[in-house]
């Protein structure tokens, strides 16, 4: 193993570590500032320029509280869930190309930390692997509301991650690779290459955008962890850092299903318009419009959470159910046709 | 380089503790759970034995191996919920209905 | 590196197996079984089969293994208790005395007839278009036949878990 080479993938780990945090902590104020503006108020502004100092002092109030640990949880699980939760979601970004080929230090270096021939089932498994997160959490704090509060949040992750899958596969299926590179490859040229645009229009998007708020139990399908329902579902018994480590991990799930949402359909880093430049300032532009991407789906995100009212429990799983999976599904047999007949779905 | 040899023995020991767990426990999904064990140790005997003979036949019995696990996890759970529903516990020394 | 990588995972799968196999909570035993399953896909990968590697991680550890947690938490099972009936002391001398005899003996068949290096690994080997290519042509049935199975395990589960409604 030749130095430069684990040079580089550290660089490349300890940027996306940072931006991930960075983007994490910048997340919570922009939060607030935006449902301020939707809710015609202001959101926070006392705490730096336009409150932009907001999310360090919401670090400090976390870390300065006192550490309670309920006396009849489960101790080591207790401890384990809130890592639990941040690790896998931080693994699922490892996979997302976030910039084109540069050239460093004299070699060409793709700007993916891990370019897998799997590497989308990757993303996929990381997320699966967060589910265990809430699962314990709800169990170890021996609480009802936290039990019941993990379970559902549980299995509407679960159960989402079949539309999820399947609005993917179809995806998959036009692009003939697993490997996320290639499939952002594949939509270079006009933005009318994107893959939102091929098979059928924005269908699989949708639903990709759809079962993500889902998997991140995000509004409109919060329930399991909205307050008055069941107090704070899978953290309830957490305060300080370690629900600041929920939180985060959201956070971070937010990230990454924006990031492979913008990968698989959105055209990645891809600018969308031929431009006439080369070497450093086509590629600072190509990772700019990635983080523009990726920046604007996160604030559909926050819009849709202030907007939209939560889905009671029942009509959330038979929304995932008997609605999304059908649709997913008629999703695949399409793109499949379309596939056969090369039409719509240009290599 | 690995030592297939090695592999295959912890493959070994793995599918003996899942049985010794098979044997000795008393809750079904526990049962269950030492069943999957033995599962995975096959699965692992598999892989090194595709990676031994160069060819995908192997990784594709593993495919259709771990469907089938999970279709017998969904089915088996399904039965001991209905077990412990008729019951109240999920001890399999109680299950006797049928001893004489 | 690739030895200590074996031996490392090998520490890890053994040591969680055994937890799976004696701890007397079934919460902590499915936790260690999700953690075994993780590290038998990092053997997989090891192996040079990373797809289905990353399938077990996807399938098994992340959904059957998160069944199975909902089930035990569901039925609210409490902690288990050993074997304390009449046979109880028999049972727990043969079980392990019969089962390490059955492991020796397959030990030692496998330690005989297998070369003790791996052979470099074929073109696309671990790869998903290569097993798929596989799975649709030769292993076509199976493929058909699994996919019925698949949804007669459903049917089957839904119906034998739901409540009778007299």
């Amino acid at each position: 193993m030749d130095p430069v080479a684990i040079l580089i993938a550290f660089l490349k780990i300890f940027l996306v570590f940072n931006v991930l945090m960075g983007a994490v902590a910048f997340m919570t104020w922009v939060e607030r500032r935006v449902s301020g503006i939707i809710q015609y108020r202001l959101g926070p502004n006392r705490v730096g320029p336009w409150g932009l100092l907001q999310p360090i002092a919401d670090g400090i109030k976390f870390i300065q509280k006192k550490d309670i640990v309920p006396d009849d949880a489960y101790v080591p699980f207790y401890l384990m869930a809130p890592a639990l939760a941040v690790v896998p979601a931080l693994f699922a970004f490892v996979v997302i190309p976030f910039g084109p080929e540069v050239v460093l230090f004299g070699r060409k270096v793709p700007l993916v930390i891990l370019d897998m021939d799997g590497g989308l089932l990757w993303g996929f498994a990381a997320t699966a692997l967060g589910v265990y997160a809430l699962v314990l959490a709800g169990w170890a704090s021996r609480s009802k509301f936290s039990l019941m509060g993990g379970l559902r949040s549980s299995a509407q992750m679960i159960s989402y991650e079949l539309p999820l899958v399947l609005s993917i596969v179809a995806v998959v299926l036009m692009a003939g690779t697993l490997r996320p590179t290639e499939i952002v490859a594949q939509q270079a040229g006009w933005f009318w290459n994107w893959n939102v645009c091929k098979g059928i229009p924005f269908l699989g998007f949708l639903l990709f955008t759809i079962a993500g708020y889902a998997e991140t139990n995000r509004v409109p399908f919060d329930l399991p962890e909205a307050e008055g329902e069941l107090v704070a579902g899978y953290h309830t018994e957490y305060s300080g850092m370690r629900f600041a480590a929920f939180f985060m991990a959201e956070y971070v799930n937010m990230m990454t299903s924006s990031a492979l949402g913008v990968t698989l359909f959105l055209g990645g880093w891809q600018l969308g318009f031929p431009v006439a430049l080369e070497g450093w300032p086509l590629w600072a532009l190509q990772i700019g419009a990635f983080v523009a991407k990726v920046a604007f789906f996160q604030f559909l995100f926050v819009w849709v959470r202030w907007t939209l009212p939560r889905f009671r429990y029942d009509q959330l799983m038979n929304l995932g159910w008997k609605g999304l999976l059908p649709v997913s599904l008629v999703n695949l047999a399409a793109t499949a046709l379309l596939v056969t007949f090369d039409f719509n779905v240009t290599r | 380089m690995i030592d297939p040899r090695l592999v295959l023995i912890l493959s070994t020991v793995l599918f003996a503790l899942g049985a010794v767990g098979v044997l000795l426990r008393r809750g079904a999904i526990s049962i269950l759970m030492c069943v999957e064990l033995m599962l995975n140790a096959a699965n692992l005997a598999f892989i090194t034995f595709a990676r031994l003979r160069g060819g995908p036949e192997a990784q594709i019995y593993v495919f259709f191996v771990m469907t089938l696990a999970a279709a017998e996890a969904a089915a088996g759970l399904a039965i001991v919920i209905a077990l412990f529903r008729l019951k109240g516990t999920t001890d399999v020394d109680e299950i006797n209905l049928l001893k004489w | 590196m690739d030895a200590f990588a074996f031996y490392v995972l090998a520490l890890l799968t053994v040591a969680s197996a055994l937890v799976v196999v004696t701890h007397r909570n079934p919460v902590v035993s499915a936790v260690a079984l999700a953690f075994n399953l993780v590290s038998i896909a990092g053997f997989y990968v090891l192996l040079g089969a990373q797809f289905i590697g990353l399938l077990q991680v996807l399938v098994y550890a992340g959904a059957i293994m998160v069944l199975i947690l909902f089930v035990i938490m569901l039925l609210n099972l409490a902690e288990e208790l050993p074997p304390v009936k009449v046979a109880g002391t028999f049972q727990r001398v043969l079980a392990p005395a019969a089962t390490l005899t059955f492991a020796v003996v397959l030990g030692r068949a496998l330690w005989r007839d297998t070369p003790a290096t791996l052979p470099p690994a074929s073109e696309g080997f671990g790869t998903a278009a290569v097993l798929g290519r596989e799975l649709f042509t030769r292993y076509y049935y199976p493929f058909e036949v699994i996919s019925l199975l698949l949804v007669v395990a459903m049917v089957g589960a839904v119906l034998l878990a739901k409540r009778k409604l007299t």
